[in-house]
């Protein structure tokens, strides 16, 4: 069952197409990467699939879907006093203490963290609790815009780990923008190639080629055999 | 006398409240130099009030209803940056207003005199603030992700422009109830100063906005009582003993740290 379809998705700007002419959907349960050079329009399109920017063509997503939206980065002064239980119940009213603690259990944070300032803990923790944030209203899908953009290796593995281990445990859909190949390979179930147009869609193991990466990316970049292959083992 | 002192008192309470709370909000986005300079665009209203002889707060309002229109269509229609806008536009009017203004009435436009204030003025510069507290209340966890991430509100149905512009609304009422009695130059630092404070000794939001509302009250008790007993006008004292609890925040601060 198609919980998104997009169909023809154009974004403008001025004279000039951001993206253009993009068709893809997404089945329930499945994980879409979209992958491509910086200003490729990745953020635009998920802006535009979010509604917040004018667009032609058409979204449509399921009725009555819960989107879980997981940002790159929060936007304002981390010296700010908010703690991290306030800016759980942010997220809405039906918030409560016993969801919250089940949530932190699904992104593996220990409930003393819940009196320290978003300032004070790590950014790979802060990207588990913007995970959490979303799961509070038991989403559908997550959009997840480069979650680790600003995390250290140590920590991109932990948000990576809870993405997978939730994915599973609620048969959510993902989309994902990346521009870590070995994560695409590892975790999606297909992959969109984005430079304005869709170059190319399909299984990873197809797309991650590097004749499709050439294009994409125009220059000498492959993906490396052995990297992939050392990851199929842990699986 | 007695009882025009007490009504002065618990208006610039009541104003200050208002502006305090607004202020945990303005200074989340590093907005303060905008918030400052946005509510010198009372000054031409309030002078047009002044040359007209009708009331300055509506002057004033207008004039900052205008511009808050305009930065936020601005904001959606062009990609200007909001900071650059402001530094350009509202300076301008600051040196408008000066210019209008009849020069005796100068001094009381940007500085304020809460003596002049009438009892009529008094109780509808305390409702209004009261109606504003009561919106900023309402709206504040809707505003609080609006200010984390437009995305993120966007994704669980938070319609952010319209969050924004209430956000705005609730700016230009708090600045021109006080341009009266505090002036259109101090009104700016009277949303900023007080949260500042209170974001040195906060720990979680709830308390970000109480120690902003206690401060931005202390300041109004000191600066009208000094004021009286110095016989001089209560806006600058108001913003010098703001100053100064913010310098002692920052102590504690430090040596908590």
């Amino acid at each position: 069952m198609n919980i998104l379809k997009v169909e023809n998705l154009t974004v403008s700007l001025g004279k000039n197409n951001i993206v253009e002419n993009i068709d893809f959907e997404v089945k329930k349960g499945e994980v879409l990467a979209i992958i491509g050079p910086n200003g490729a329009g990745k953020t635009t399109l998920f802006r535009a699939l979010l509604n917040l920017i004018p667009y032609s063509g058409s979204v449509k997503w399921q009725k009555n879907i819960q989107l879980g939206y997981v940002p790159q980065r929060i936007e304002i002064d981390m010296d700010i006093p908010l703690t991290v239980e306030e800016f759980l119940n942010l997220r809405g009213s039906n918030v409560t203490k016993i969801k919250i603690k089940k949530v932190l259990e699904y992104i593996q944070l220990d409930e003393k963290i819940l009196k320290s300032r978003l300032g004070e803990i790590s950014v790979g923790q802060r990207q588990r609790l913007l995970i959490g944030w979303s799961l509070l209203e038991n989403p559908d899908i997550l959009l997840f815009d480069e979650p680790t953009a600003d995390v250290d290796i140590h920590g991109q593995e932990s948000v990576y780990k809870t993405i997978s281990h939730l994915r599973k445990k609620f048969n959510l859909a993902v989309i994902l923008i990346s521009h870590d190949l070995n994560i695409v390979y590892q975790y999606a179930d297909k992959v969109m190639c984005l430079n304005h147009r869709s170059l190319c869609i399909g299984k990873p193991s197809e797309i991650l080629q590097t004749g499709h990466l050439q294009e994409l990316y125009g220059g000498e970049r492959g993906f490396y055999d052995h990297d992939y292959s050392h990851h199929n083992h842990q699986h | 006398m007695e009882t025009s002192f007490y009504l002065s008192l618990v208006t610039a309470i009541f104003i200050s409240i208002s502006a305090s709370l607004l202020g945990s909000f303005v200074i989340l986005k590093k907005m303060s130099l905008v918030g400052d300079a946005l509510s010198h665009v009372a000054l031409p209203g309030l002078a047009l009030g002044l040359l007209f002889h009708f009331n300055p707060f509506i002057g004033g309002f207008l004039t900052l209803l205008v511009a808050i229109i305009g930065i936020w269509f601005l904001k959606y229609q062009t990609n200007l940056p909001v900071d650059t806008l402001v530094g350009i536009f509202f300076t301008t009017s600051l040196a408008i207003g000066v210019l209008i203004i009849p020069e005796q009435e100068l001094l009381e436009a940007m500085f304020g005199n809460i003596a002049s204030i009438s009892f009529n003025e008094s109780i509808m510069t305390i409702i209004l603030s009261i109606i504003s507290v009561i919106i900023l209340l309402v709206i504040r966890k809707k505003l609080l992700v609006n200010m984390l991430s437009e995305e993120l509100a966007q994704s669980i149905n938070i319609k952010s422009r319209q969050i924004e512009f209430i956000y705005l609304l609730i700016f230009a009422l708090s600045v021109a109830l006080g341009i009266k009695s505090i002036g259109a130059l101090l009104m700016g630092s009277l949303i900023i100063i007080p949260a500042a404070s209170a974001k040195n000794i906060a720990k979680s939001f709830n308390g970000f906005m109480a120690w902003s509302v206690v401060f931005g009250i202390i300041s109004a008790i000191l600066g009208i009582y000094s004021a009286n007993a110095l016989s001089i006008t209560p806006g600058p004292i108001f913003i010098i003993s703001a100053t100064i609890i913010f310098v002692i925040s920052f102590l504690f601060k430090k040596i908590r740290s």
